[in-house]
Parts: C-alpha cells; structure tokens; sequence
C-alpha cells in the first residue's frame, strides 16, 4: 500500500498553464455568452410581453402604476373568451386548415421539382433551377395586384381557398431551392445504383430519395408552414368576411374594434396563435437528424 | 450468363470531348475481363456505356446477343458494384441486397433465399439487420457485392470497386473477388487503374488510353510480348526502363544494341532477323528492371559488363531495387538482396537481352 502512494506521488503532475491559446478560448467564451445573452434579451422580451399582458385584465393594462412587466391579478379571462368565441375558433380552423393543405400542395411540387431538376439532367434544368430561385428574390407586395386579378378571374375573392393557390407561390420557390441542395448532397452513384436494381424515376424518388432527403424536407415543411401561419398581406388583401379570415387578418380586424384595442385579448389570441408553430419546431427538430447518409459511400 | 461485346464503340461529350474513339471488344460468357488504363482514358466510360448509364454515340453495345443501345439499364440485366459501394443508407444491409429483387416483385421466400445465400458466399450472414453507416469499408464492400450477386444477373460490372480501401484490404478483397466469380462464374468486366489489381484478378486484360484500346491479352501475354511502349510502361511494377538506342553491326556478324558510347550491348542471334531491317535507326530499348541485374564473374559466358553510379537503393525484402541514371534516363534494376550497393558507388550490372523490346521512338509500336 504504502509504496503505491509513493509511487503516486512521484508521478508529475501535469501542470495548467495559462498559454495564450486558453486565454483566446476564455476571451472567445466570454464574447460569445455576452453576444448571445443580447440576442436573449431582445428575442424573449416581446414573448415575455405579450404574456404577461395576456394575463391581465383590461382594468390593469390600463392601469398606469405599478410595472408593466409583471402580473398583480393573473386572469384566464382573455384566453376563456376567445376560445369560446366562434369568430375565433373559425380563424384557428382555417389557418391549421390552409396551413395544412398548403405545406402539402408545396413540398409535393417542391420534392418533384426539385428532383427533376437536380437529377433528370434535362435541357435546361440549370437555367430553369436559378430561375425557381429567381421568382424567390421578387417581393409578395409586387406580385399580389397581379395575384389579385388572377384570383378575381377565378372567382376566389374573399374565399379561404384562395390562399392555397396563394401561398405555394411564396413557399414552393425556396422549398424547392432547398430541396435542390439536398438532393445535390446525394451521391449520383446512389440513383444510378437503384436504376441498375430496376427502379423507375418516381420508385427512386420514393424509395431513395425522400428518406435520404428526410432531413431536408423537415426543413423544408418547416418553412412553408412558417409562410403559410403567418402570411399576412394576402388574406389582408383577399379575405373581408369574418368567416373566411384566418388568424392573423382575424385577431387585428376582430379585436382592434375602431379605435379601440383589445389588448389583453389580442396578446392572448397571439399566444394561442404561437402555439402550433412551437409545437411544430419542437416536434420537427426532434426529426431533423443530420447526417442521414452516412454510410452510403466513403465518409 | 452472357457474352458482351462492343462494336466500334464512340462515346463523345458536350463540348466536343471524344472520350472513347470507335474500340471493338469481344467478352467470352463467363470471362472476367479487366479495362485498365490511366485516369481519363475512358474505361469508365465504357464500363458505363455497357451499363446504359451514359448514352452511346456510335456504334452497337450487345450483351447476350441483343443490342443493348436503347435498352434502359434495368432492363439490361446487370449489375455493377461502383467505387465508393453506393449502398442505400436508410436500408438495412438486408434490404439492400433485397432491394433489386423487391422492385422486380420476387416473391419473399426467393429474396430471403437468395440474400442468405449471397451472405454466405460473401460471409456477411451476421450483418444482415445492419444500416450501412455501422459497417467498416470492406464489409460495405462485401454489401456492395451482395448487391450485385442476389440479382443473379448476366454480367457483373465493377467499377474501381477496392480504390477506397487501404492496401491490405484491397490485398484481401481481391482474392475475394476472384473466389466470388470461380464460384458464380459470371461474365465480368472490371474497371481499375491499378495494374496489379488487373494482372490478378483478369483472364483478359484490355489496356486502354486515350479512348483507344491499347492492348488486349492475358496477364501474361501482355507482361511478356506488350505491343506498344505504353502496354510495356503501364503493365509491371517498376515500369519498365525505356533508353534511347541505337541498332548496329556487332560482333560476327550480328547486332547490337548502342545505348551509349560505353554500353553496346549483343542482340541475341534469335533476334538478330527482326531487328535487322531497323538497323541505323533512332529506336528505344526497353527492359524490365528484374531483367537487368548485377554481373558475376561466374555467371553466364559473354553477358556483357557495364558498370554504372548507384543513385538510389530501395531495399523491400525478398529484393532490393537499386536506380541509376544513364545519361539523363532514370533506370531501376532489381538486384539480390545480399547485394551490396550504396549510393554513389559503381556497381556491375549485366541485363538478359533475351528479354528486350525494341520501339519506334515516333509511333511506340515494339518491334
């Protein structure tokens, strides 16, 4: 026993030193910590905000003593209204209803487009792939006076429906961009080893293809169903008629009545309106696993 | 099972790129055959070609006794294990191998059959419910191989299949390769760059360069009789030496070789018909290094000495090969390990002339 701690304490121990490699990396933490405590700040403040107000009467927000930011008589009041509010359950139904129809309608003509134009190899697929990104670059505001005739010619005026024509305009351009890179990831002998197996374009497309690509259409569903729960301006400028309106038209239109606001019902109607998005990113990012074609070659 | 062959084959690319230029090649049913050339010299290409993975521009591609041009690859019947294994990474290394045979709607009991037996002969039996990314190169490999071997087709295509793996392992795969077709027997054609891999693994090996076939023979054929300097300098390792020579009169009445000033070297009476009409002629002399060697006192009768500057010793065990330079021509020979030689030092060397290629400096064809 004993010679064994003598032993022990012969061994030298390695010494810290303080090189002025540790000093960057403590430097590079501290400038990253602060940076992001910043970034911290300023995104969770509005959050914050807006449920606090939500839980407060309008007695209170009205109230000009006491600090805003905290919460003396929390009430579910706001949230109880607007739940049993029919006006409002129609805007809930048709954004998860649009939102829906609308990430389907995109990352088909998305994953399709994308495919076709990333491994067909036709005659101009390059031109044709810059020119998808191209029609990404144009603002929505340009486009919705021309949309907007378009719309009136097929009778879809103030009709939900219309924002599933709408909406893939925003959403399929970028879908597809990055759709294109990811299939662009996958490795060309993948494909041509599944046409000598004997599959067809659309078996490889369905069998190779979209698991390989998971990650990227996550990503991609990610954002049209971010364009598509909170696109504003179209059904601002498309939707008048309460039971055609979808959350974003319908909490300003319904609850700033003239010039009045309804400030603790609209915060709670945003927070209601927040939740499918949270739910989406926390489920979906669970998903989104990186690196789904390791092994597929040498890596 | 089938034979495959390529009839005045032409492969050009967008933008005026001619990677195979017109070659005719015949497979045998059950052949392994083997395209070997540099990079670019467009054996890929027509290993892709017979494929159906890149169009034909010219000629005719039959596998079987159809023409195959216009067939699609799945309809080809083949199977082709690429470079860097292309197994699907969300599938199972069973579902990999079944792959083929699910779209080709064969019933479950057959694809179970045929991937176990497959898993047998590549012994891979324990990896089955494995996705690839838990597999270590070679064993991707063997997938790859299952792969192709499931499929029961009418050719194998390899496409630089053991370039990914380190050299060991490359060793190792090889043979594996050879047992794998000794037992199926299907008609390969196999595509590397590296000579070796082409020597041991080919009944038939067809050199390629620059779109054109070289050469085609066996492994011996073309090690011991190579008909152009490029088949002489790609086939063996260490290449062969080339040193500009010239033919002329030697001694009772024969020839001999004029390498230098100081290296004449005798023209073996058995040659002396064939190289006599290139007599005076620029030529260049080719010989294998193990066919140049230290001179002994007592070895065989009238083999000429020539003593030259060690520049280089590479001692690798069993041999030892040693460079010099004569004029400004690097030459490696390959002496006993026993030998002594040290850098700087003049050793004696003799070369078997029985051995010797003769070419035409301008067309490289050997004479």
């Amino acid at each position: 026993m004993s010679s064994t701690t003598v032993v022990a304490n012969e061994v030298p121990r390695a010494r810290r030193t303080h090189n002025s490699l540790h000093r960057q990396r403590t430097w590079a933490l501290w400038g990253s910590y602060i940076a992001l405590g910043v970034f911290v700040v300023i995104f969770l403040v509005p959050p914050f905000y807006t449920l606090m107000t939500s839980l407060k009467t309008s007695a209170e927000i009205g109230a000009e003593s006491g600090s805003p930011w905290i919460v003396h008589h929390p009430t579910f009041e706001n949230f109880w209204y607007l739940i049993t509010y029919p006006n409002f359950q129609t805007y809930y139904i048709n954004s998860v209803m649009i939102t829906i129809v609308v990430v389907a309608i995109s990352i088909t003509i998305a994953v399709l487009a994308a495919f076709s134009l990333s491994r067909m190899g036709f005659w101009g697929s390059q031109t044709l792939a810059t020119g998808v990104f191209l029609t990404y670059l144009i603002p929505a505001s340009l486009l919705f006076l021309p949309l907007f005739k378009i719309i009136g010619w097929l009778g879809l005026i103030n009709n939900i429906w219309c924002l599933a024509i709408l909406y893939p305009t925003l959403a399929v351009p970028f879908c597809t961009w990055i759709m294109i890179g990811y299939f662009s990831s996958i490795p060309k002998e993948l494909d041509e080893a599944a046409l000598i197996d004997g599959a067809g374009y659309l078996q490889m497309l369905w069998t190779i293809f979209i698991p390989v690509a998971m990650p990227g259409i996550i990503a991609a569903t990610i954002f049209a169903f971010t364009v598509s729960w909170g696109a504003f301006l179209y059904p601002l400028a498309y939707l008048y008629t309460a039971n055609q309106m979808v959350l974003t038209v319908g909490i300003i239109s319904d609850l700033i009545r003239g010039d009045v606001f309804l400030w603790g019902k609209i915060m709670a109607a945003v927070v209601l309106a927040s939740l499918p998005p949270i739910l989406v990113y926390a489920f979906l990012m669970d998903y989104y696993v990186a690196g789904l074609t390791a092994g597929a070659t040498k890596g | 099972m089938a034979e495959v062959s390529c009839r005045k084959v032409v492969k050009n690319y967008d933008g005026g790129v001619q990677a195979v230029k017109g070659i005719d090649l015949e497979i045998a049913d059950r052949e392994f055959v083997v395209l070997v050339g540099p990079s670019g010299c467009g054996k890929s290409t027509t290993l892709r070609m017979i494929a159906g993975l890149e169009e034909i521009t010219e000629g005719e591609i039959w596998i079987g006794g159809d023409v195959v041009n216009d067939v699609p690859p799945r309809d080809r019947d083949i199977a082709m294990v690429f470079q860097n294994y292309a197994l699907y990474p969300h599938m199972s290394v069973f579902d990999n191998m079944a792959f083929g045979l699910k779209l080709r709607k064969f019933p479950k009991d057959e694809i179970k059959r045929r991937v176990d037996e497959a898993a047998r002969i590549l012994d891979i039996g324990m990896l089955l419910d494995r996705k690839p990314r838990a597999l270590s190169g070679g064993q991707r490999q063997r997938v790859a191989m299952g792969r192709a071997i499931v499929r029961n087709p009418k050719v194998f295509l390899f496409d630089e299949p053991l370039s990914n793996l380190d050299a060991k392992l490359r060793v190792q795969m090889r043979t594996e390769i050879k047992k794998v077709h000794q037992t199926v027997r299907t008609t390969t054609v196999y595509v590397t760059h590296d000579q070796v891999e082409a020597m041991t693994l080919a009944d038939r090996v067809v050199v390629m360069n620059h779109g054109v076939i070289e050469q085609v023979g066996s492994p011996q054929e073309l090690y011991h009789n190579p008909t152009t300097r490029f088949v002489a300098g790609f086939i063996g390792s260490p290449a062969m030496n080339f040193l500009p020579a010239r033919i002329q009169d030697g001694a009772n009445g024969g020839l001999a070789v004029k390498v230098t000033d100081q290296i004449v070297l005798p023209v073996p009476p058995s040659r002396v018909d064939r190289y006599g009409k290139h007599k005076g002629k620029e030529m260049v002399l080719g010989l294998r290094p193990e066919h140049l060697f230290e001179y002994h006192e007592a070895g065989r009768p009238g083999w000429t000495r020539v003593d030259l500057p060690v520049d280089v010793v590479e001692p690798m065990g069993m041999e030892t090969m040693v460079h010099f330079f004569i004029g400004h021509d690097p030459v490696c020979a390959r002496v006993d390990p026993a030998t002594h030689a040290e850098p700087g030092e003049m050793l004696p060397l003799t070369a078997d002339l029985n051995q010797m290629h003769l070419m035409e400096p301008d067309s490289g064809r050997v004479v």
